[in-house]
């Protein structure tokens, strides 16, 4: 039993940190995501310069060959921080399902390009109506020739305002939840159809809904197997997810650091308000509930490195705390600092509004929890 | 024990209803619906209200009251309500309104009550400061007497519309040598008096309402004090007890519950509409069965204030209930929206976005954080409750 990280990880956790601490504070934070395209190209030149771009590609991508280990330490690192720069939609996200598509042809083609900072990515998997139903899939590829031609729309697609190239969730056959029918499809931004709409969310990113109207796409850009599409992203997803969940444990850690400090300074009736015991025990919730979650956390990523049958059930526990958590912790914060922390200025409230976003992306917590139940029942 | 409505009262709610299906229309509604024209529709609404006689409803008859019964303000709330209007602005109505005829000299009654009434003065609150929140009595803002002029220094925080508004009711420190809460005074001050400044804080609901008002050697005529220096603190204490009553909330939480239930038909998760998700439905039952609770929790309060026996310190429980389910609501209101709760709408139109309440939605939620915090925080409250109500 073992829960340290390698010297290796310590050392890329380290850097991670360090830059956040020197080199993105707050302020930085917010010009980046108040600017055009949601995050500066600058810093993300710098990711790449600092290796982290590679971290989850293999040694003969050209990565850093990283598990999900690597990846969650530098993702902790980013969410104290409130990194905005898309790291999630390019790195894991569109890099993920590239590396375990395999479509070498197209992973030689753009995983350097990942890797050099030089390419933006995203996937649109999320549909009007589908909400957390990734299956939920009405945009349609039908075949041509030696093409597909696309109709339909994807929304909220993290990074979609930016990305050079998107892998975008179609049906290629079946009914309109099915799982099977789904294919995965890479399409350059630029292609003649697409259309995108794009607007922020509260936590900073710049998204988008894609349109596509009869886009043609060559059949060689298709991402794992016909119709089977679905498996690949439910997998990718699942990494993703844990991903998630670590920026999520970050903040809370940022944020029970910030709300413990602000109540040692901040005094009402003659003393710091952090002698008032009632204060005190919520503190020591939102301390329980971030170590909770760190536990669960721990236990999802040891059983993706050892791709134990535990990993889905694992995974889904985890989303479930992280979501209640966050509302737990990011509520509390809100609270604690009072009119302080209604205000724009102050980070405790983005850092607030990045746990709900973290909620709902690829399912909200009474989403998991129903699923949870149903994998468990499932089981027995 | 008995709720039942009398003959009168039914025909009251038909009067009610019947100025409301004139009085509230989708036009107005716009109007207070967006940043540029919200003063304009919510002085044209209190102007539909105070031409009906019904603007200030608690008020004494002599200077404008309805005269109401305890169960005609509750139908009239509950119509209200029920139609999707708003209030009225409480700073002027039910906070510095009481004060003046409670405590004012007659000059001062003539003067203000009439132009609180027309909509003429748009009033805020000055109370909080940078070090003076949840223990007010930390107030340093100071007015110092030079010949029929109060000098005011200092800084108000947090001061609601302050944008907007015509006149600030302020407390200031006049004496810092006794007992903190024996050196205040209670002054109403011309917000266009030299040496006020107005400076926005941008809240996390990325609007503008909260504001800093800094005064500079403002000069306050010593006719604008209420009641006697240093003697503020009673006056403004009567306040903050009516402050907690209105914040309960009930009925604008039945009205936002009837919607939550609306849109359970409406969003679907994977074809399947969110009504036939068993948890969604029973978090909201969790909710309508406390503020089925609170309902009565205030009628139980509003009887016995009629019976000339409060509002106490009972009060605290209905803002600690009220803001508890209004923020639970306006959670479920975010989970309904799912991923678009997040979304900053802007002037995007919601076809374009693909949904239509996910804005609002995390609008009202992240300002809603704010019920907990305002009006004396929940802390606050139960710290209230324990010892006063408990003895503890
Ligand atoms: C949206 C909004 C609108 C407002 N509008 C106005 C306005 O128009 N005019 C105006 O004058 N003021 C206004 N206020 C100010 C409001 O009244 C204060 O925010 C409130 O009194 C709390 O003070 P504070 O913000 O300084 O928090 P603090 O008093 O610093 O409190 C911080 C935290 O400590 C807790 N705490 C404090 N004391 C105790 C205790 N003894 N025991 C346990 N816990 C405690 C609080 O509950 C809170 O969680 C507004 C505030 C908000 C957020």
């Amino acid at each position: 039993m073992n829960f340290k990280f390698s010297e290796e990880q310590n050392m890329l956790k380290d850097s991670v940190a360090r830059y956040v601490q020197d080199d993105y504070d707050f302020e930085t934070r917010r010009k980046n995501a108040a600017s055009a395209d949601g995050f500066s190209r600058e810093q993300w030149q710098t990711f790449a310069e600092l290796g982290w771009l590679s971290i989850p590609f293999s040694e003969a991508q050209g990565g850093f060959e990283g598990g999900a280990t690597d990846v969650m330490a530098v993702m902790e690192e980013l969410g104290k921080g409130l990194v905005v720069e898309p790291f999630v939609a390019t790195v894991l996200l569109f890099g993920g399902l590239l590396s375990k598509s395999g479509n070498a042809a197209l992973q030689e083609a753009y995983i350097p390009s990942i890797i050099d900072g030089s390419l933006q990515g995203a996937f649109a998997y999320l549909e009007r109506q589908s909400r957390f139903e990734l299956a939920d899939v009405k945009t349609s590829a039908r075949r041509e020739g030696g093409n597909f031609i696309l109709n339909g729309e994807k929304t909220v697609v993290f990074n979609g305002a930016v990305a050079d190239k998107i892998v975008v969730s179609v049906r290629t056959s079946g009914g309109q939840s099915d799982e099977t029918g789904i294919s995965l499809l890479l399409v350059d931004a630029k292609a003649a159809g697409l259309s995108s709409t794009s607007y922020r969310l509260m936590d900073g990113q710049l998204v988008a809904n894609l349109t596509f109207d009869n886009v043609t796409v060559a059949a060689d850009q298709l991402l794992g197997d016909l119709d089977e599409g679905f498996t690949l992203m439910k997998s990718v997803i699942a990494d993703v997810t844990i991903a998630i969940c670590a920026e999520g444990l970050g903040i809370m850690q940022k944020l029970n650091a910030i709300t413990i400090e602000y109540t040692k300074t901040r005094k009402q009736f003659g003393v710091a308000i952090s002698s008032f015991q009632v204060l005190q025990h919520r503190m020591v919730d939102m301390f329980m509930a971030a170590e909770q979650t760190k536990s669960l956390l721990y236990r999802a990523v040891c059983s993706a490195e050892d791709q134990s049958d535990e990993l889905e059930k694992n995974v889904i526990a985890l989303k479930v705390m992280v979501g209640r958590v966050g509302k737990l912790i990011g509520g509390e914060a809100i609270q604690l600092h009072g009119g302080m922390g209604m205000t724009d200025e102050l980070d405790v409230g983005h850092y607030a509004k990045r746990l709900m976003m973290i909620n709902t992306s690829f399912g909200d917590a009474d989403y998991q929890q129903q699923k949870f139940t149903a994998l468990v029942a499932g089981a027995a | 024990m008995d709720l039942s409505f009398s003959a009168e009262e039914l025909a009251f709610r038909d009067e009610v209803r019947a100025f409301l299906n004139d009085a509230w229309t989708e036009e107005l509604a716009s109007l207070m619906g967006s940043t540029e024209t919200f003063k304009e529709g919510q002085i044209e609404w209190q102007h539909r209200l105070n031409k009906q006689g019904w603007l200030a409803p608690d008020w004494p008859i002599e200077h404008g009251g309805t005269g109401w019964t305890s169960t005609q303000n509750f139908i009239y709330e509950t119509e209200r309500s029920a139609v999707g209007a708003p209030g009225t602005l409480p700073f002027g109505l039910k906070m510095v309104a009481p004060v003046i005829y409670g405590f004012g000299t007659e000059e001062q009654k003539q003067r203000f009550l009439p132009k609180i009434l027309n909509s003429e003065h748009w009033w805020c609150q000055g109370y909080s400061e940078p070090g003076a929140g949840s223990d007010l009595a930390a107030l340093q803002t100071k007015a110092e007497l030079d010949g029929d002029d109060y000098i005011v220094n200092g800084a108000k925080v947090w001061t609601t519309l302050a944008q907007y508004a015509d006149w600030i009711f302020c407390l200031v420190r006049t004496d810092s040598s006794g007992k903190r809460q024996d050196g205040i005074t209670f002054l109403l001050i011309d917000m266009n008096t030299p040496g006020i400044s107005v400076n926005p804080i941008d809240s996390i609901d990325n609007h503008h309402t909260l504001n800093e008002v800094v005064f500079d050697n403002v000069r306050v005529p010593v006719a604008n004090r209420i009641g006697e220096q240093d003697k503020g603190w009673t006056y403004a204490k009567s306040l903050l007890a009516h402050e907690r009553t209105s914040i309960a909330g009930v009925s604008e939480s039945k009205r936002k519950l009837r919607k939550l239930r609306e849109l359970l038909a409406t969003e679907v998760n994977g074809g399947v509409p969110l009504s036939q998700d068993t948890m969604i439905q029973s978090r909201i039952a969790d909710v309508e069965i406390e503020l089925m609770a609170l309902e009565y929790t205030e009628l139980r309060v509003l009887a016995s204030t009629a019976a000339g026996e409060g509002p106490g310190v009972e009060s605290s429980l209905l803002k600690i209930k009220g803001t508890e389910i209004q923020q639970a609501l306006q959670q479920l209101y975010m989970d309904l929206a799912g991923y678009y709760s997040g979304v900053i709408q802007g002037d995007m139109s919601a076809e374009s976005i693909g949904h239509d309440f996910g804005s609002e939605a995390r609008r009202a939620y992240m300002y809603g954080r704010a019920a907990t915090i305002y009006g004396g925080s929940n802390e606050v409250q139960k710290n209230i409750t324990a010892k006063y109500v408990l003895g503890l």
